[in-house]
């Protein structure tokens, strides 16, 4: 037992695996086995979101404290609608939706860094405050209108093999390589050394700045990719798409076993708390629970599990 | 140099005003007067008692959550929960306060007390606030919607007599406003346990070697957020007819930029509760004269954050010649 807590303890994304299964074991108790498999299948499917940003936020959480990215849900906002205005619900123009949903995406990226950077004000401020700028741009550019993705884009974004929706099956490789990515390239293991200490980083030669810079950048591109994808899963882009990504992706971050005060970062992590989340909405769904009741337990849930996967030492 | 010996009392004044300290010091009231001068040169019946007491009257719930968040920001943490617990003290408000009044305060009570024992937990498990408060945001949210499904209620009418009270020539929000500055000032800036409080932001083992529980001093600024985000949620429906679970959502967000507005660094300690009242009733302001601007509301939101941003600018400008 005490090899196994051990064991666990070396490996917190682990926690976030078994939580996902128990919990989805708990409900097909529940149901006597129906409808497991599609559940699954949902749960892949809305967990791809949760990921894609997810990852974005890990990378810039691993900064160190203070780095957090508010903006994400404005973007998502902003980002589905400059998408889906630009596809105007024709195949043909799906490739440039898609790069103008970056595009927005790097933009914001872009100003969050710049205020970081010239005003040196902490991350969090600096998002916060852009993030209420990008929301009034996504108003008043989307003027609350909803359109509809192309045919081609919807059925891409909602298509099965095998009951394994195709999204994800691309999120699972896209994670992949940002594991590789923060494991391997110099860009990951500089994110890594700068999380941990700033300036010992600084002085062994890591390129701080740079790093930051492109920390930031991708953490919003990811942010407006998801804003398009959602959108187009969604049968259209919404104001309010991206309001439950700020909870989710930090939620996802810590529990996947990811250190909140930097340095430490974990991928596989991101799937497994994005899975748990999902599956434990559905449990207590199919428990017969309320909005309320669900929102409670998912709560006390988030916090049972980061007292459990225990706090990070002091860094000082 | 040599001028500098030769200082008369009248250079010494000017020197005063360009001291980057005051000058920071000043820069909140100074973005306040800056808004306020500008809503009255485009409408100068703004600037009269019935004019401000319009523009202000949203002023005092916003104020009270700012200066719970404030006390979190003190010992170094954030509450990301502060907006759904305001909304969820305004549910039980409406719930219990005009049947069972005496119930509705112990509930309230029973709220203050688990805001501090949040803060408890975050302590003895070192655990990041951040985490914590969102998990507790849910749970805050959950509550309420459990209490109040759809809007309603009933509000006291003792209540929304106070918020809609007229005193005599200075409006109630500006009162209000003020006395909330004065009260947190001289529980934090002035008591001799403030500053230990504060002391506890600056440098924890400092604080701890000389023999104050760090523990007690965390449960203390978690009980004093959560009783401040009571009355921020009572204020509340006392200007609302119905409340309900999200009537507070945006809080949360407005909270932490009326802190920061007010001067408030993010570590260290370093806190001015007169100065975030002044961040407060300068992002209320702010939806006044986009309204008098005739722009539309989509980019009042937007408009918040570009007031931030503004302000934190010049703070980076004056710190640049502290830095000199």
């Amino acid at each position: 037992m005490r090899a196994l807590a051990a064991r666990i303890g070396n490996k917190p994304w682990l926690l976030s695996f078994a939580g996902a299964l128990a919990v989805w074991l708990a409900t097909i108790l529940f149901t006597e086995g129906k409808g497991g498999g599609q559940i699954i299948t949902a749960a892949l499917a809305f967990s791809t979101f949760t990921v894609i940003v997810g990852i974005g936020q890990m990378f810039v959480i691993t900064t160190g404290p203070g780095n957090v990215d508010l903006s994400i849900p404005s973007t998502i906002a902003l980002a589905g609608g400059v998408a889906m205005k630009i596809m105007g619900g024709q195949d043909g123009l799906i490739w440039l939706g898609l790069l103008a949903c970056i595009g927005a995406g790097l933009a914001v990226g872009t100003f969050n860094y710049i205020l970081i950077r010239l005003l040196k004000i902490p991350p969090i401020i600096a998002t916060l405050s852009s993030s209420l700028i990008v929301m009034s741009v996504a108003i008043s550019y989307g003027r609350g209108l909803q359109i509809k993705p192309p045919p081609s884009f919807a059925d891409f974004t909602t298509a099965q093999v095998a009951g394994v929706p195709m999204l994800s099956l691309c999120a699972i490789l896209f994670a992949m390589i940002m594991a590789v990515i923060l494991e391997r390239t110099v860009y990951g293991r500089a994110t890594l050394a700068i999380g941990q200490n700033m300036r010992a980083a600084h002085l062994a030669g890591v390129k701080v700045e740079r790093t930051r810079c492109i920390t930031y950048l991708m953490s919003a591109a990811f942010a407006g990719l998801c804003g398009a994808l959602l959108a187009g899963f969604s049968g259209g882009n919404a104001l309010n798409m991206g309001e439950e990504y700020l909870l989710a992706t930090i939620a996802v971050v810590v529990i996947g076993g990811t250190s909140v005060a930097g340095g430490r970062a974990n991928v596989p992590g991101i799937w497994g708390a994005a899975l748990f989340l999902y599956l434990l909405v559905t449990m207590l769904n199919t428990y017969g629970a309320s909005a309320g009741v669900r929102l409670v337990l998912t709560g006390l849930i988030i916090i049972a599990m980061i007292t459990l996967a225990g706090g990070d030492k002091p860094s000082r | 140099m040599t001028d500098s010996v030769l200082s008369s009392p009248l250079r010494d004044r000017i020197d005063m005003l360009r001291d980057p300290r005051l000058l920071r010091r000043a820069l909140p009231a100074v973005s306040l007067a800056a808004i306020l001068i500008a809503i009255f040169l485009i409408n100068d019946r703004a600037m009269s008692y019935r004019g401000l007491d319009l523009m202000l009257k949203y002023a005092v719930p916003i104020a009270f959550a700012t200066i719970a968040q404030m006390f979190i920001l003190t010992v170094n943490d954030l509450d990301l929960s502060i907006g759904a617990f305001v909304g969820l003290v305004a549910c039980i408000a409406g719930t219990w306060l005009v049947d069972q009044p005496v119930l509705c305060v112990l509930i309230l009570a029973g709220c203050v007390a688990s805001y501090a024992a949040v803060g408890a937990l975050i302590h003895v498990r070192r655990l990041p606030s951040i985490v914590v408060t969102l998990g507790m945001s849910f749970v805050w949210l959950g509550i309420a919607v459990i209490l109040m499904p759809t809007p309603g209620g009933t509000v006291p009418e003792w209540l929304k007599g106070l918020m809609s009270w007229k005193p005599p020539l200075i409006p109630f929000p500006i009162v209000a406003c003020a006395a909330i500055a004065l009260v947190a000032h001289v529980l934090l800036m002035e008591s001799s346990y403030g500053a230990v409080l504060r002391g506890a932001g600056g440098n924890a083992t400092a604080i701890d070697r000389a023999g104050w529980s760090l523990l007690r001093i965390r449960m203390s600024m978690y009980a004093l957020a959560g009783f401040f985000g009571v009355l921020s949620g009572l204020s509340l429906i006392g200007l609302t007819t119905s409340p309900d679970a999200h009537i507070a959502d945006r809080y949360t967000l407005l909270s932490i930029a009326g802190v920061i507005l007010g001067g408030g660094e993010f570590v260290g300690g370093r806190v001015s509760p007169i100065g975030a009242v002044i961040g407060a009733v300068t992002l209320t302001l702010t939806g006044s004269f986009l309204i008098f601007m005739r722009i539309s509301p989509d980019w009042q939101i937007g408009a918040q954050g570009a007031v931030l941003i503004v302000v934190l600018a010049l703070r980076a400008l004056i710190k640049l010649r502290e830095g000199r």
